[in-house]
């Protein structure tokens, strides 16, 4: 069917070039941010299709947990753990469960080669899924928060902490889910890690840290989801310590950017085999 | 335009598991030699496990050669894999990253990040859509579309942002012959206006020699030919091709077609020759009269293909060519 025989094209008479002369000019590499948008808004508009319904999953399993709670605390500072906690929970579940899978995925079935081979920042690829995932979770984390806060009876005036909670938490858990998808030798392990981390950050999140016993205690410290609930717990008192409520989110932050950093990194490892 | 050298790629052994059955390590490149010329439609024909797609992993810097070298363009690709995202567009056999998307978005944000800027990727993404009759379903998912249609969205999403170098592994698969015809004339419309080079792997016969400019046969890891598919045929033109099929068992008792049984190469009920042209007829004459003809289901008598080229050169599978 080609009908074109290859004496008559532009350029042709090189025909023994071989590829031994002069390097030939490069196509234009894509820059960071526009590619990371770009991704940014591929990942939204697939988790549109194919996540909605998990959200509700995960904005109902925060709920129930916190109506559960609600038999066995009573209010003051253990009140505002479970909220915190339960709000926290849904980022951990997007960001973190269903970012491991997708990554899992993509690695075993080959499709991180569409990727691999488009010229292509690293960190655009990672950040442009963490960024969409976390941000995915904003809708369901205010609704437990709201939900929460009027079954516990807590003020919802320092609501717009979670606009800071959210992405920071959602950085750190995102990078963490995709190193796991990305690092992970079977897709089925890595659903299972982010089956763990999840049920790590629901168990350590929401439940009082007053009573855990000090190896758990330990443990909670080195979740980096720990933090944004400290910082968000720590809003509801009457007058909250901001100085506190910002080096939680500091801490967080900063492991969001180790965690981030560890996923490009596995992600360039992952890519070329 | 391409330069490969002493390319060799082994797979290590695996060691049994339970459930796993122990593997011996596996040459899937063995010092390959390959050049490929500025706008040709170059092929790379062979059964499945030749070797195909490791060698395209390896000219697309996804994989690293244990030893030889990659030139495309001047750029050694082996050292630098990374430049090879920036000279050459690929669509592999996989369609995983772009499944979700829609038709219009999977190629708007393969050009974006091919390097396009917003404007270019849509005017681009446009342009291709309605080159590849695509346009009517741009707004629907991949996920959702046929096989083939979902196979041309992806080789739409790879010529979005323009690349000297397409690699295309097995691009027809599940198409039917409007879509196959779209993608012919993209590519040819490539090759008269910019010279763009195409690196095809297939295992269609048929395609490989209507296609292709020049193919290089892969067998277990080596290129055991590489030419004009006219003149790769040319080695086989002494021979003739018959095929028999027989209604329930081959008949044995008649003596000819007793004689003949070594020299078939069998496939359930059907026997396939190669034979020199006078051979052939004698054959054909015994087998449309007397006693064979009774247990003769069908008879063809073909020129021979590139497939007999493949067997005639030494290559292991009996049947890994396909032919539609």
């Amino acid at each position: 069917m080609s009908v074109v025989p290859a004496g008559v094209l532009p350029g042709a008479t090189a025909v023994q070039d071989g590829g031994a002369g002069p390097a030939a000019e490069l196509g234009p590499p894509a820059r960071l941010w526009p590619s990371l948008a770009a991704v940014y808004r591929a990942q939204l508009s697939r988790a549109r299709v194919a996540r909605i319904p998990l959200l509700f999953v995960a904005t109902f399993q925060s709920i129930g947990i916190m109506i559960m709670m609600r038999g066995v605390v009573s209010g003051g500072s253990e009140a505002q753990y479970v909220v915190a906690g339960a709000s926290v929970v849904v980022v951990a579940y997007v960001a973190l469960n269903l970012l491991a899978q997708y990554f899992g995925q993509l690695r075993a079935s080959g499709g991180l080669d569409h990727y691999a081979t488009l010229p292509v920042p690293p960190a655009a690829v990672v950040l442009g899924a963490a960024a969409a995932y976390a941000s995915f979770t904003v809708p369901g984390a205010l609704v437990t928060a709201a939900f929460g806060s009027v079954l516990f009876g807590l003020p919802l005036g320092n609501l717009w902490v979670l606009a800071a909670v959210i992405p920071l938490a959602g950085a750190a858990l995102s990078g963490l889910g995709a190193a796991c998808g990305l690092l992970a030798p079977r897709p089925e392990l890595a659903t299972l890690f982010g089956q763990l981390g999840m049920s790590a950050a629901l168990l350590l999140g929401v439940l009082p840290p007053d009573r855990m016993p000090e190896a758990v205690r330990l443990l909670r410290d080195l979740l980096p989801s720990t933090y944004g609930v400290e910082a968000y717990a720590r809003t509801f008192a009457a007058r909250p310590d901001w100085v506190l409520v910002f080096t939680d989110m500091a801490v967080c932050a900063g492991v969001g950017v180790v965690s981030l950093a560890v996923a490009t990194w596995a992600y360039r490892r992952a890519a070329v085999r | 335009m391409c330069a490969v050298r002493g390319l060799t790629k082994t797979y290590p052994a695996l060691r049994g598991r339970r459930g796993v059955p122990a593997a011996p390590e596996v040459r899937a490149t063995d010092g390959v030699e390959l050049d490929v010329r500025r706008g040709e439609i170059f092929g790379l024909l062979g059964p499945n496990g030749a070797g195909k797609s490791t060698l395209v992993r390896q000219l697309t810097g996804l994989m690293r050669p244990d030893h030889g070298t990659v030139r495309i363009l001047g750029h050694d690709i082996v050292a630098h894999p990374e430049r090879a995202a920036r000279i050459l567009a690929y669509l592999g056999q996989e369609s995983g990253a772009l499944d979700e998307l829609t038709v219009s978005l999977a190629a708007e944000t393969t050009g974006r990040l091919r390097g396009l800027d917003l404007r270019q990727a849509r005017a681009e993404r446009d342009a291709v859509l309605d080159e590849l009759g695509l346009t009517p379903i741009a707004g629907r998912p991949l996920k959702k579309l046929s096989g083939g249609q979902r196979r041309l969205a992806c080789f739409a999403a790879a010529l979005v942002g323009e690349r000297s170098l397409l690699v295309l592994d097995e691009p027809t698969t599940g198409m039917d012959p409007v879509a196959r015809r779209a993608v012919w004339s993209a590519v040819d419309r490539r090759r008269a206006e910019r010279g763009t080079t195409v690196v095809l792997v297939t295992h269609n016969v048929i395609e490989a020699e209507t296609v292709l400019d020049r193919v290089a046969v892969l067998d277990r890891g080596r290129v055991i030919a590489c030419d004009t598919p006219a003149a790769l045929k040319e080695r086989v033109s002494g021979e003739v091709r018959v095929e028999l099929v027989w209604r329930e068992r081959a008949p044995l008792e008649v003596a000819e077609v007793a004689a003949l049984e070594e020299r078939a190469v069998e496939s359930g009920r059907r026997w396939t020759l190669r034979l020199a042209p006078e051979e052939a007829r004698a054959v054909v004459a015994t087998v449309t009269g007397g006693a064979a003809y009774a247990a003769l289901d069908d008879f063809t008598l073909a020129t021979p293909s590139l497939e007999d080229v493949y067997l005639a050169l030494g290559g292991a599978a009996r049947q890994g060519l396909v032919k539609v």
